[in-house]
């Protein structure tokens, strides 16, 4: 297989790396660039974040978990080309530097190749921006004097990227990187023993962890047809190849709270990698996107071959680690029926940015003439699918929207799931909280103040 | 002068560049080999054999090692010798290093050392505190008892009578570079390391333990960590001498690395804590007699255990005099990591003791917590009754200069805290869902190693003939800032720029028999010692130059880049020229101790600190009491770092010290299964505080006053003590928490979300 892709400015041809070898080590072993770090290994520290350019604008990623065949066409931004070429620090770097923005240094490079992408981008929301960016020694406080204080400055001429032309690659019976899902569909259907990989959110640590042999893989990054979100009068259909940070900016419109979870799932650069169709198709009882996709009644659409059929998303989730898809037959999209926006996503975790649910309580409740008339709710982390409330959400319907009809669907809800004990909660707390994410929807639906998010100091 | 000034941390462009070489980052010749540790998957019990086969046949691998390959001593602990690099019939804690593989590459290692099958026969694991108590099983032969005057009298007739147990959470270091070491074999056995250490001595002593050689063979150099905060002092060892021992029996380069889970599975981190207290006082909350009992869970080795939970002891106190007071230390062994240094060393543990006794007493009486902590104050002066001045600590030292209460006089009107205690009860009044509280704690901290020997260093300074200026000495930089600080005592010392000293790595070559760079003494010590060589050149070359023109020595200035001397100016460039020309020595050693301590740590009397290092927060925070969910609105800090040496640098270590306090009170929680297993092992599942955590608002500001004692240019050290400004946070929560029932909330630490819903129902009365 041939890669093109640009680094700082210069085209590279890369022929026969292994498909699996992450950006990170190539950058490091192969290249001698260390000033990307590695922190972690698995996505969550963010020292390992370049700049990648494509069509759709500049995004930060994290190297640690990006497979070489994803660059493809691209151009690549490490520490090393943030300053211009004849050395001039950018605004960020600079500032960094004025504001005591690096104590050990060793998460400094990644957190400047943030800023200096959030700044190329004009984003000044700082604490999102940098969620995926960890720092032990600083505080933070500095880091974002310094971001602030480079919002100004105009953007150096060398950060604007242009992609480069992808290498086109015939493909083979072990590493294929189709131009269509059409191609996909026949490639997949011939080798269903095959590894599909879409962000690597989350293979990529099947990879640097686990060691898993992946056997076929497929890279799924050229099957533009499988990215994008379109909406007619009656559906959102979103593609199965829709990154996280596409879905957050299409479905904000329509339901903000859903745009909220997906503000705090991950991190830039984990949303900027990882797929609403990958969130669903591998299946994990935590994901944070099947919980509100299925309170808003969505639909998952699946391929095999030529054939296509559909269902209610929460039918695919069978059991843990079973979901109802044959050999060969991948996710092609979700769709959402439109109607008016009744949804609010409860995302609880021990840490509010950056962190994976303990539970993840999403609820669509609609009222009409103070009666419950329609009640959607679902979970993750409370069982070992993603799961509906049925008992709760039949304890609602019909009945007055009342705090007591509230309190008796929560005792309801009690029957629905067996929640388990780990490092992220107990039991017992999984089940307080879920109950009580139901009395937070009644009390925000009747004013009262129950998100410590938007408590001002 | 370049004191004082708050310059940029010394590598800061390089930082930002990318361009800061850290162990990982030295290019390698391409033979070097890569290391990594097969591990224990039991926490207890013998190892009958391990299978190496399909190590020894993986891709790459060039050597597989066991304990009964290491040629000479198998050890690195840094205290009692009972750490053995490789396990050997037996094993004590799940993620033990049981064999080392060396590959063509850092993954082909990690692949390979999967690979071994591990043949032990399970003993019962003493994994809890619990445990440890009903087996005996603990370090020294009991519990150290520190006490003054008689508790068994005071309690009884104290008017009020409260007892509580508090779990003290441990905390990952989470250092973003990992452990790394890479060994250089030379000529003749002599070997050279690199390695991200605190204390390349120790690196140096081990290894060449490990190698049979003496001291002098081996040569260590560290440039920089990538953070240590305790977790590099000891914790590195065995990566440098698995290197150096592979690196002697190939004659190749030997590099190796954690990858993150390994490092979080293998290292020490802070000690968990439980601690039991009975207390008394009367109806202000002024305490009368306290019983303290520490439980430490000090893992399978003893490490630096001892001299940790002593200092949890003499912070028992914290700020607060304690008439009649017993502390009593178990310092328990367990089949888990071995917990280590981790900034505060102890002191914070113990420290978060007595600031949860002070809100239990203020919710027991209905008090505002702050004045029962400024009724419990150490106090000066005369006292009319007669009675004992209320300034000596339970283990005898005098608190000489007890700033707090001045501080704390600022700090409540600069942050406001009486009309924001009074408008978070209005807001808590019309809030049923959100709660807030608002706590202000104190901070006193010593400042010392406790072991009194290792309060010395070394300094080694060279003026080339050009007028620049080599410096080194024992300290190691971690992020801390320590070589700008120093570098700026050495440019004051000269009169020149900062950017006249070259800074240079940290190298047992140049400084021998250092200490850890630790217990926050970096600057203080190393400061000196620089101070002391800068001045050894300086006075040569003044007497040369008094000499010249006929004046006195004390005559010559050097200021601005330039000597001054009898109506005479020179660039300091030219006196260098000058004095080499004369054939006067431009290189000096510095030496510096640090005077006046005096400590018996068995019996818990003496002066173990040359002072204390003060500070106080007041933190804000909103809890919901659904969810238990929560966050800092707001802190506002006033830290005492003495005349500080550079105030940019020092607010850094407050600001970041604050932030790791509070994660470790909050979001950071280590779990390990009942198989001992931790379950807690990378950052998807360990939580140190993000971006978004940092207190909304966030005011710091130094303390405009100078250390009373004689210390480089009158600065304290700052390192450890802003770590527990993060009490604050907890004690917030405790605020929050209580308001929302009568009942006692208990809040446990670290007090996560779940721990924090625990605590209304407590309060509530629903447990």
């Amino acid at each position: 297989m041939e890669i093109t892709f640009r680094l700082n400015g210069e085209t590279v041809v890369l022929r026969d790396v292994a498909p699996t070898t992450t950006l990170l080590d190539w950058l490091r072993e192969a290249r001698g660039l260390t000033g990307t770090k590695e922190g972690c290994n698995e996505g969550d520290c963010g020292a390992c974040s370049v700049m990648i350019t494509d069509a759709l604008g500049a995004r930060t990623f994290n190297a640690c978990i990006l497979f070489l065949p994803q660059l493809n066409g691209k151009a690549v931004r490490t520490i090393e080309g943030i300053a211009a070429p004849d050395g001039a620090l950018h605004p960020v770097q600079q500032a960094m530097i004025d504001h005591h923005g690096s104590q050990c240094g060793f998460c400094t490079p990644g957190f400047v190749v943030s800023m200096a992408t959030a700044h190329l981008n004009h984003r000044k929301d700082h604490d999102t921006q940098l969620a995926g960016n960890l720092c032990r020694c600083t505080g933070y406080a500095p880091i974002v004097r310094a971001a602030e204080a480079a919002e100004a400055a105009p953007v150096p001429d060398h950060m604007r990227d242009a992609p480069v032309a992808k290498s086109k690659n015939k493909g083979s019976d072990a590493l294929f990187q189709p131009e269509t899902s059409d191609d996909l569909a026949t490639w997949y259907q011939a080798h269903p023993d095959a590894t599909l990989i879409a962000g690597a959110t989350d293979v990529g640590l099947w990879v640097t962890k686990e060691f898993r042999p992946l056997g076929p893989v497929a890279f799924l990054n050229g099957c533009a047809d499988l990215r994008g979100v379109a909406r007619t009068d009656d559906t959102i259909r979103i593609g199965a190849m829709t990154t996280l940070t596409e879905l957050e900016d299409a479905i904000a419109p329509h339901h903000p709270s859903f745009a909220e979870l997906i503000r705090r799932y991950g991190s830039v650069q984990v949303r900027n990698a990882a797929t609403i169709g990958g969130n669903i198709a591998n299946g994990s009882p935590i994901g944070d996107g099947p919980p509100a996709l299925i309170a808003l009644a969505a639909r998952v659409h699946l391929r095999l071959g030529s054939e296509r059929r559909n269902m209610p998303l929460e039918d695919f989730f069978i059991d843990y680690g079973k979901q109802d898809r044959r050999p060969g037959e991948f996710v092609e999209a979700i769709t959402i029926p439109r109607g008016p926006d009744y949804l609010k996503c409860y995302k609880l975790s021990k840490r509010y940015d950056q962190d994976i649910s303990a539970v993840c309580g999403c609820f669509s409740i609609a009222t009409e003439n103070g009666r419950a008339t329609a009640a959607r709710i679902a979970f993750g982390g409370m069982a070992g699918i993603p799961k509906r409330a049925a008992g709760a959400e039949a304890a609602l319907m019909g009945a007055p929207w009342s705090e007591a009809t509230v309190r008796a669907a929560m005792r309801a809800m009690a029957s629905d799931f067996e929640p388990l004990s780990d490092m992220r909660a107990s039991a017992t707390y999984r089940m307080k909280t879920a109950q009580n994410m139901l009395l937070r929807y009644w009390h925000e639906d009747q004013g009262v103040a129950a998100n410590a998010l938007e408590v001002m100091p | 002068m370049s004191v004082a000034k708050p310059l940029p941390h010394d590598a800061a462009a390089l930082h930002v560049t990318g361009a800061a070489r850290y162990i990982d980052d030295i290019p390698v010749p391409k033979d070097a080999l890569h290391l990594a540790f097969g591990m224990s998957h039991v926490a207890a019990g013998r190892l009958n054999g391990i299978d190496l086969a399909a190590v020894r046949d993986a891709p790459g691998v060039a050597a597989v090692l066991t304990a009964s390959d290491l040629p000479f001593d198998n050890d690195v602990s840094p205290s009692n010798h009972d750490e053995p690099l490789l396990a050997t019939n037996r094993v004590h804690y799940v993620g033990q290093p049981l064999f080392v593989v060396a590959a063509s590459s850092h993954l082909a290692a990690r692949q390979a050392a999967r690979l071994g099958q591990i043949d032990p026969t399970e003993t019962p694991a003493i994994l809890t505190i619990d445990d440890a108590m009903a087996q005996n099983s603990r370090f020294e032969d009991g519990p150290r008892v520190y006490t003054r005057g008689d508790v068994e009298a005071a309690l009884p007739q104290a008017s009020h009578r409260i007892t509580g147990r508090l779990h003290v959470g441990g905390q990952e270091h989470f250092y973003l570079e990992g452990q790394a070491a890479l060994a250089l074999p030379q000529e003749g056995g002599d070997m050279v390391v690199m390695s991200s250490t605190q204390h390349p001595t120790e690196i140096q002593h081990k290894v060449a333990e490990a190698l049979g050689k003496p001291m002098h063979a081996v040569r260590v150099e560290t440039r920089r960590m990538g953070g240590g905060f305790g977790g590099k002092e000891s914790q590195g060892n065995a990566l440098a001498v698995a290197c150096a021992v592979v690196a002697a029996q190939t004659g190749r380069p030997c590099r190796m690395r954690y990858d993150r889970d390994d490092d979080m599975i293998i290292t020490g981190k802070r000690h968990d804590f439980r601690i039991d207290y009975t207390v008394g006082f009367d109806v202000d909350g002024r305490i009368e007699g306290i019983d303290f009992t520490h439980y430490a869970r000090c893992g399978w080795a003893q490490d630096l255990s001892l001299p940790v939970a002593d200092r949890a002891m003499l912070h028992a106190d914290n700020a607060y005099f304690l008439p009649a007071v017993r502390i009593t230390s178990h310092r328990l062994k367990t089949n888990t990591q071995s917990a280590t240094a981790f900034r505060g060393f102890g002191g914070p543990q113990g420290m978060l003791g007595i600031e949860r006794v002070m809100d239990h007493i203020a919710t027991h009486l209905g008090l505002d917590p702050l004045a029962v902590r400024q009724k419990n104050f150490y106090a000066f002066g005369e006292d009319i009754s007669g009675q004992k001045k209320r300034n000596t600590t339970p283990y005898g030292q005098e608190v000489e200069d007890f700033v707090l209460p001045k501080m704390i006089e600022r700090l409540v009107d600069s942050s406001d805290y009486a009309a924001r205690r009074a408008s978070v009860l209005d807001w808590n009044a019309q809030n049923p869902v959100l709660k807030k509280g608002i706590a202000l704690t104190p901070v006193k901290f010593g400042i010392s190693f406790t072991l009194t020997h290792l309060n010395q260093a070394g300094a080694l300074v060279h003026v080339y003939q050009d007028g620049s200026i080599h410096l080194n000495h024992g300290g190691t930089e971690m992020g801390q800032g320590l070589f700008q600080k120093v570098a700026q005592v050495a440019a004051a010392r000269f009169g020149v720029d900062v950017g006249q000293v070259k800074i240079t790595a940290t190298d047992t070559g140049k400084v021998p028999n250092t200490s850890a760079t630790a217990a926050s003494s970096g600057s203080d010590l190393n400061g000196m010692a620089v101070q002391a060589a800068c001045d050894t050149i300086r006075a040569r070359m003044a007497d040369l130059l008094a000499e010249r023109h006929q004046c006195e020595a004390m005559d010559v200035r050097f200021v601005g880049g330039e000597v001054l001397v009898a109506g005479a100016t020179y660039s300091f460039a030219e006196v260098a020229q000058m004095a080499y020309f004369a054939r006067v020595s431009l290189s000096a050693t510095g030496f510096y101790k640090t005077p006046k301590l005096e400590w018996d740590r068995i019996k818990g009397e003496g002066r173990p600190f040359f002072y204390f290092a003060y500070g106080a927060a007041v933190t804000e925070v909103v809890v919901d009491t659904l969810t238990g969910e929560n966050r800092i609105l707001r802190a506002d800090i006033l830290h005492d770092a003495g005349a500080s040496l550079n105030p940019g640098i020092d607010i850094g270590q407050i600001e970041g010290g604050y932030v790791q306090g509070a994660g470790w009170l909050t979001t950071e929680e280590l779990v390990w299964d009942d198989a001992g297993r931790l379950r807690t092992h990378a950052p998807s599942t360990y939580k140190i505080p993000a971006c978004s955590d940092r207190p909304d608002i966030f005011n710091v500001a130094l303390w405009d006053g100078e250390n009373r004692e004689e210390t480089v240019y009158r600065s304290k050290a700052v390192g450890e003590p802003p770590l527990m400004l993060g009490i604050s946070a907890y004690s917030a929560l405790c605020d929050a928490v209580q308001s929302c029932g009568p009942h006692y909330a208990d809040l446990q630490t670290p007090a996560t979300a779940e721990a924090v819903l625990a605590g209304v129902e407590r309060a509530r009365g629903g447990i």
